[in-house]
């Protein structure tokens, strides 16, 4: 198949300005800068039924239709934190298609009426900014960017950001405090960035997929884009497969793809040929989906039908996990990543996933005995629902479903 | 003082922000300021507190929050390597620890020559290239991906001919 | 008032204004929602998640936008997830559960987080006994420990954050209560967190330490004992601490404190003053208090008291009996009617300068106030009075403050208007240099020193300043002495009421002239009608002097050398002093903590205080001295009742009319409600129980008519070649006796300095830190060197009472 994303997978240097215009590149931002009222590309974007990428899967168009237009100046925002593990397709595409995605943050910032977007990259990413950085200045030079675009009243910056190592950070409000020069806390919400964002102003935040995926929507229409996918969720999207796959990487596929096909068809199949046992489709932050029946793997990969599974698909970081691994070992890793990172702001977050860290430690380590488990379990449970942002739920998921699905690894973990 | 050192760079990175967002150019600023030593000195934050109009304190609030600002002199080469999960599926606590007895060290240690500190560290969105690390260092931060220790150790030698 | 919103709370009823947050709401039907992190003064951040509760919002058609009826109601939706009561605002038809199987799970499982590294040293806990945490942990709380204590995270015991304030990072909770308010509400952002998740920890790396005179209130605030004052840690028991209402003498603000008494074995059975916290008064100084006030009240206490009367004998001063010292004085002070000098300060209490007026009066003899500030005739004409608070101040209010410092002078004035033009007052800056409140300001107008009037007139002609103040509704001056001295504030207050009289910003509600007085009762002085001399050496020479409350020998030489020549030095103070060593007779007065009173703010605002502590030895109150003496002169004045001479000065003064102790004591139900209830934990401010105080009225408010002459340009010496002119400016901490007796303050006091423009510095050979010799009219001083960079090159700037008697400009000589 060919990529709408991954394009530079069969085109050779479209990160170059002369190729990726030659392929129709910035012909779609043109086209919108000089000839679409700011509102008629929010609807085209609504209408391809795009949903965001960077995990909770809302609406793009209809996001953009609520920046608040009696407050300005508007700031568009482009989340490439990209830091959940097993996600690393953000960077795919800023390494390999560059300019698809920085046209996408100008039409986004055109439809929104902004006239500066800041691209937030982790401050791992600091190659890709600086590559970045010449491509903004490319675009400035050939006059895609800058003041009075193409003879019109409508101007437009792009400035890249880097943070400097915190997940927390990809979490949208947060991000906000980083960019400000802050430590990255969340802030309260609502309100939510459309009418109180960057500098307390309006601001949109997209993933650095979402956006990518909108040249390609203005240039082809939005039916098209419906062409691809489910009805729930059109077009493609980007797996990022990792674990014990023979062949890991990132796979653009519709959504609704089952995992059978990810795993086996794209990835090469499990690693010296064992067994999946289990699932995590959106990262560390995922409840494991216990596959002990085969036809688990036949699910399509959209975000209904992995709710059933009683997971989500959220980034869609698919991390395949075998049967040589046990779950005591696995959630002390994600337990531990995530009181790591734990901004620390709120009560349940900061203690909780610290209280976790040091039961998943002692059970890994055999000193537990099994009230230590159903405490484990408690503790992870007893922090679901009160958190100040996600963060907070998302450590208590590998958690909660392991020890509700994986129970016999825990209890030969412990002293009998 | 970092406006005489790298007059360009701060005023080039304070460009990119409005006037009420100045305190945005903090980050940038601290990746500046640690660029030569490999870690952010008392002065400096006082130099940016300055430059920002903000205090020292909330400086240090900034720097001590992210795990790419150091407030300590170490090895003049971070070696990052990424130990979690999706990495660990795919051996990276074996090269970790493989790594270590080559270098004689353990995680967190600096080599004995100071150009060194090794670290392991959370997801840096590698994961279908593990084992893999990154370098922090004066030019900034260096992906390696699919790694083994003999590669590695090819690269620490480059890293020695070239300091010494 | 704002939209009224209607809500159930817990089946409650409760209709409250818009904007409210839904803990607020519920407080005031008599529901009380656990909180940590949130504060009354504070932005809410929802970060304890303490406050969870069930919302439920009326559901709304889509597609109509009306509500969804069912069984003749709107259906009502609940959110899946428990939401933070502290960060949700109230919206009609709301209904909120605060009481449930699913809340009391939530409150349970924060209060257990909260404690697993919390330590369990409650016994040795300066805060134990006014905790939250162990309130709640009782409320709320599991009963058993389910988290190891060996994984608990330890920390080193506690550390200082500056000399002032200690951490004990083990107790701290992260509610950000500290951080947010030196951000916020005091504007010195020099609290943070390092690090975060578990580790997180509260730093300042100021210099020095937690660098804010407003810092003493994060220990109020703290909802545990993780912050505690160097002055009172470990100093006693809350429940064992007597509480005494009381005003702060520091400056003219008037903030209103409680002194918290014991007696105890440590201070040889005596009850004495164990920490000065604040009495919530809205209109004065909400819940705060500023460092000075809250540490420098040691002064009062033994050393160095004066504790019985003497009078000189063969050169030495002896013990004597009341009778005998009084009538001496009496006769001296009869001797010549014109030779008679009361000399008093604006420590002493409206009653106190009552009566030393009025003794001046019938004894034909002269009243000063020992102050270089003028102006105070006017501030009493057309001052602010009833209704005025800062508080209500915002949008079209301009406040302009003149020629003062007020970070400096009066601290919790600067939190005020810093709040009010944060609200939308316009706040206008003229002051010669730049200082804290810029920040903050509208306008910032720069003039030279000397060019004040000149400044103020300009203000009212052209220019968007003028646009800004003169179609405001409402216009209030503050002006102070920063680089002036008595001719020169003198001018500068008459510029200022003259703008206000002439554009009709007098006699009504927040409009009207403000002194930032040295002292707390400057303001009462002058309504009882003491002046300022400009040459008080002069004034005192041959005289039979009255010295009260006032130290001239030691703040100035040339008074001193005065008052070697005056025919007779009577001197009435708490302490010993330079002063009295020359007296003649010397008479002990009881501190502002052993009895009871009334000061006048520089609002105008009169308040009393309460006796604290015991009276030491045989002193008496300043009132009732001069009642003695007045009497062997023949002038009967009330001695006994500090009541009675206050209904005598209400009788006598027109801005007092109307007041009585009664009036003054009553207090209302303020908002928000602070200090009452620890569930809703706004700190450990005492409830007001004893007084909210009461504003004198102003000459414009009674209906008389008033009018300003023109100021007259005030002259400054002009320097000679290599000479510089050196200006008196103040400073917070200062090396005058009542703040100098607290040692813990000595680090912030410092040395006498001496700010130079670095060029200036260059010129004369000297380098930051360099002890210098500062000469000037035959006088001189050592002072340290400080550069500033934002003062023009011919100008140093000398702080007052620190050991530099420069009070008015003058031309100087610094030397290496
Ligand atoms: C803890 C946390 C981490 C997140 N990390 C990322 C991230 O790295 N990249 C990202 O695009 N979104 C991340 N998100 C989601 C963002 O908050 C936000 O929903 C997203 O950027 C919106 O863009 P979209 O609508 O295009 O998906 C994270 C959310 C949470 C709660
Ligand atoms: S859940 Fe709470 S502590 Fe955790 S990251 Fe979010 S706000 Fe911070
Ligand atoms: S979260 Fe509401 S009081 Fe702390």
């Amino acid at each position: 198949m060919t990529h709408i994303l991954l394009r530079h997978r069969e085109i050779p240097e479209i990160n170059q300005l002369s190729v990726y215009q030659k392929n129709g590149g910035l012909a779609a931002f043109k086209n919108a800068v000089t000839t679409m009222k700011t509102t008629e590309v929010i609807d085209v974007v609504k209408n391809s039924g795009l949903r965001g990428r960077g995990g909770a899967g809302f609406p793009t168009g209809m996001k953009w239709s609520f920046a608040d237009n009696k407050n300005w100046p508007h700031y568009v925002v482009a989340n490439a934190d990209e830091s959940e593990p097993g996600t690393f397709k953000d960077r795919e595409i800023m390494e390999g298609n560059p300019l698809q995605f920085l046209e996408g943050v100008m039409i986004g910032s055109y439809a929104v009426g902004a006239n500066a977007a800041y691209i937030y990259l982790r401050g791992e990413f600091w190659e890709i900014a600086e590559s970045l950085d010449a491509k903004i200045a490319e675009l400035e030079e050939a006059g895609y960017l800058g003041d009075k675009l193409f003879g019109t009243e409508y101007s437009l910056r792009l400035y890249t950001h880097l943070g400097a190592g915190a997940y927390i950070c990809g979490e949208e409000s947060a991000l906000l405090e980083s960019l400000e020069g802050k430590r990255g806390q969340p802030r309260v919400r609502p309100p939510f960035p459309p009418s109180v964002g960057l500098y307390d102003k309006p601001t949109i935040i997209n993933n650095v997929e979402t956006f990518t995926n909108v040249p390609m929507i203005m240039t082809n229409g939005a039916d098209w884009y419906k062409t691809m996918g489910t009805t729930d969720a059109p077009g493609v999207k980007i797996f990022s497969l990792s674990g014990r796959v023979r062949k890991p990487g990132n796979y653009e596929l519709p959504l609704g793809t089952t995992f059978r096909d990810l795993i086996y068809t794209h990835g090469g199949g499990v690693q010296d040929s064992r067994k999946v046992r289990a699932i995590m489709p959106a990262g560390a932050s995922s409840s494991l989906i216990l596959v002990d029946d085969d036809k688990i793997l036949d699910t399509p990969m959209d975000y209904l039908e992995v709710r059933k599974l009683k997971s989500e698909l959220g980034s869609a970081s698919v991390i395949i996990v075998d049967d040589s691994v046990s779950m005591d070992w696995l959630i002390n890793k994600t337990v531990h990543f995530f009181k790591h990172e734990s901004c620390g702001k709120c009560t349940p977050c900061r203690e909780g996933t610290y209280w976790m860290a040091r039961l998943t430690e002692r059970i890994h380590d055999g000193r537990a005995v099994k009230a230590d488990v159903d405490l484990l379990l408690n503790v992870a449970k007893q922090m679901q629902g009160k958190c100040l942002c996600a963060l907070g739920e998302f450590s208590t998921m590998a958690v909660v479903s392991s020890l509700e699905r994986f129970r016999e690894d825990f209890d030969n973990a412990v002293k009998a | 003082m970092l406006s005489k050192k790298y007059p360009k760079e701060v005023k080039q990175i304070l460009s990119k922000y409005p006037p009420e967002g100045k305190r945005s150019a903090m980050m940038p600023l601290l990746f500046l300021a640690q660029r030569e030593e490999g870690y952010i000195s008392k002065a400096a934050m006082q130099d940016i507190a300055g430059l920002l109009n903000v205090t020292e304190t909330e400086v240090a609030g900034v720097v001590g929050f992210y795990t790419l600002y150091h407030e300590e002199k170490e090895g003049k080469y971070r070696i990052q390597v990424c130990a979690d999960l999706p990495c660990a599926l795919r051996g990276a606590e074996g090269f970790v620890k493989n790594l270590c007895d080559n270098l004689g060290v353990k995680v967190g240690e600096t080599t004995e020559d100071g150009l060194l500190t090794i670290e392991a560290v959370m997801c840096l969105a590698a994961c279908d290239k593990a084992p893999m690390f990154q370098t922090q260092g004066p030019e900034g931060i260096k992906y390696h991906e699919n790694m083994t220790v003999e590669k590695t150790m090819e690269l620490v030698e480059e890293l020695r001919k070239s300091a010494a | 008032m704002s939209k009224p919103i209607s809500l159930t709370i817990d089946g409650k009823q409760v209709t409250v204004p818009e904007g409210m947050n839904i803990v607020d709401a519920a407080k005031l039907a008599g529901v009380y929602i656990p909180v940590f992190c949130h504060h009354p003064k504070l932005d809410p951040v929802g970060m304890c998640r303490m406050c969870l509760v069930e919302i439920g919002r009326p559901m709304r058609d889509r597609a109509t936008g009306q509500f969804v009826m069912e069984n003749g109601a709107p259906k009502i939706q609940f959110m899946p997830k428990l939401e933070t009561a502290c960060t949700n605002k109230v919206e009609d038809g709301m209904v909120v559960v605060t009481q449930s199987e699913k809340t009391a799970e939530a409150q349970k499982a924060t209060v257990e987080f909260l404690l697993t590294s919390h330590p369990l040293d409650c016994p040795i806990c300066d805060k134990g006994g006014e905790c939250p945490l162990q309130n709640l942990t009782m409320t709320h709380g599991p009963r058993e420990s389910r988290f190891r204590l060996e994984e608990k995270m330890r920390f080193a015991k506690p550390a200082p954050l500056g000399e002032l304030i200690w951490l004990d990072r083990e107790r701290c909770i992260f509610c950000a209560r500290c951080v947010r308010f030196q951000d916020e509400i005091a504007g010195d952002a020099v609290l943070e967190f390092d690090d975060r998740a578990r580790p997180m920890n509260i730093i300042s790396v100021s210099d020095p330490g937690f660098d804010s005179i407003f810092s003493g209130n994060t220990t109020d605030i703290c909802p545990v004992g993780a912050l505690t004052t160097s002055d009172f840690r470990f100093g006693a028991r809350p429940w064992e601490l007597d509480a005494a209402p009381s005003i702060c003498a520091q400056c003219p603000v008037g903030c209103n404190t409680v002194l918290n008494t014991r007696r105890e074995a440590k201070s040889d059975g005596e009850i004495v003053v164990k920490r000065v916290m604040p009495r919530q008064n809205e209109e004065v100084n909400e819940i705060w208090l500023c460092d000075k006030g809250r540490f420098a009240y040691h002064y009062a206490e033994g050393k160095g008291r004066l504790t019985k009367p003497m009078i000189r004998k063969e050169k030495k001063l002896a013990r004597s009996s009341w009778d005998a010292a009084t009538k001496l004085a009496a006769e001296k002070f009869s001797k010549d009617k014109k030779d008679f000098v009361v000399l008093a300060s604006g420590r002493l209490s409206n009653e106190d300068l009552f009566n030393l007026k009025t003794l001046a009066d019938h004894a034909g003899g002269k009243a000063y106030l020992y102050s270089r500030m003028a102006g105070g005739e006017l501030t009493s004409l057309v001052g602010v009075s009833a209704g005025t608070d800062f508080g209500t101040m915002g949008a079209g209010t301009a406040i302009v403050v003149v020629a003062s410092d007020l970070y400096q002078e009066a601290p919790i004035w600067y939190l005020r208007v810093k709040q009010a033009a944060e609200r939308g007052a316009t706040l206008i800056v003229v002051n010669p240099r730049e200082t804290k409140l810029d920040r903050y300001a509208s306008f910032k107008v720069r003039y030279g020193y000397g060019d004040e009037v000149k400044a103020i007139h300009d203000l009212a002609k052209t220019g968007k300043e003028s646009d800004a103040l003169l179609k405001s509704g409402n216009v209030v001056i503050l002006y102070g002495s920063e680089g002036l001295g008595v001719a020169g504030s003198q001018s500068v207050a008459t510029a200022c009421a003259k703008l206000l009289n002439d554009n009709g910003f007098t006699g009504k509600p927040n409009n009207g002239l403000i002194g930032v007085w040295e002292r707390a009762n400057d303001q009462g002085a002058w309504e009882m009608g003491f002046t300022v001399e400009e040459d008080l050496a002069k004034a005192l020479k041959g005289k039979a002097v009255y010295i009260v409350g006032a130290d001239p020998v030691h703040d100035d030489p040339k008074l001193a050398k005065a008052l070697e020549s005056a025919a007779f030095v009577a001197v009435q103070d708490v302490m010993e002093t330079a002063t009295t060593e020359i007296a003649d007779v010397v008479l002990p007065a009881q501190a502002f903590t052993e009895r009871e009173g009334t000061l006048t703010s520089g609002e105008r605002r009169a308040q009393r205080f309460y006796p604290a502590v015991p009276v030491t030895g045989e002193s008496k109150p300043d009132f009732a001295i001069t009642a003695q003496i007045a009497r062997s002169m023949g002038v009967i004045l009330e001695g006994t009742s500090a009541s009675v001479v206050f209904d005598l000065l209400a009788d006598t003064v027109k801005s007092f009319e109307g007041l009585d102790y009664a009036k003054l004591a009553e207090a209302r139900e303020q908002l928000p409600v602070v200090g009452r209830s620890d569930l809703y934990y706004g700190g450990t401010t005492y409830e007001n129980k004893h007084g909210l105080g009461a504003h004198l009225s102003g000459a414009a408010t009674r209906g008389e008519k008033v009018s300003i002459p023109k100021a007259e340009k005030e002259v400054v010496p002009h320097p000679k070649d290599k000479e510089l002119l050196a200006v008196p400016i103040n400073k917070l901490y200062h090396r005058g006796t009542t703040v100098m007796t607290a040692e813990l303050l000595h680090q912030r006091i410092g040395e006498a300095s001496v700010s130079l423009h670095p060029a200036a510095a260059e010129k004369l050979g000297v380098r930051a830190g360099q002890t210098v010799n500062v000469s000037f009219n035959g006088a001189s001083g050592q002072a340290v060197v400080k550069l500033d960079e934002s003062i023009a090159e011919d100008i140093a700037l000398v702080p007052r009472s620190m050991g530099i008697a420069i009070r008015e400009p003058v031309a100087v000589k610094v030397k290496a």
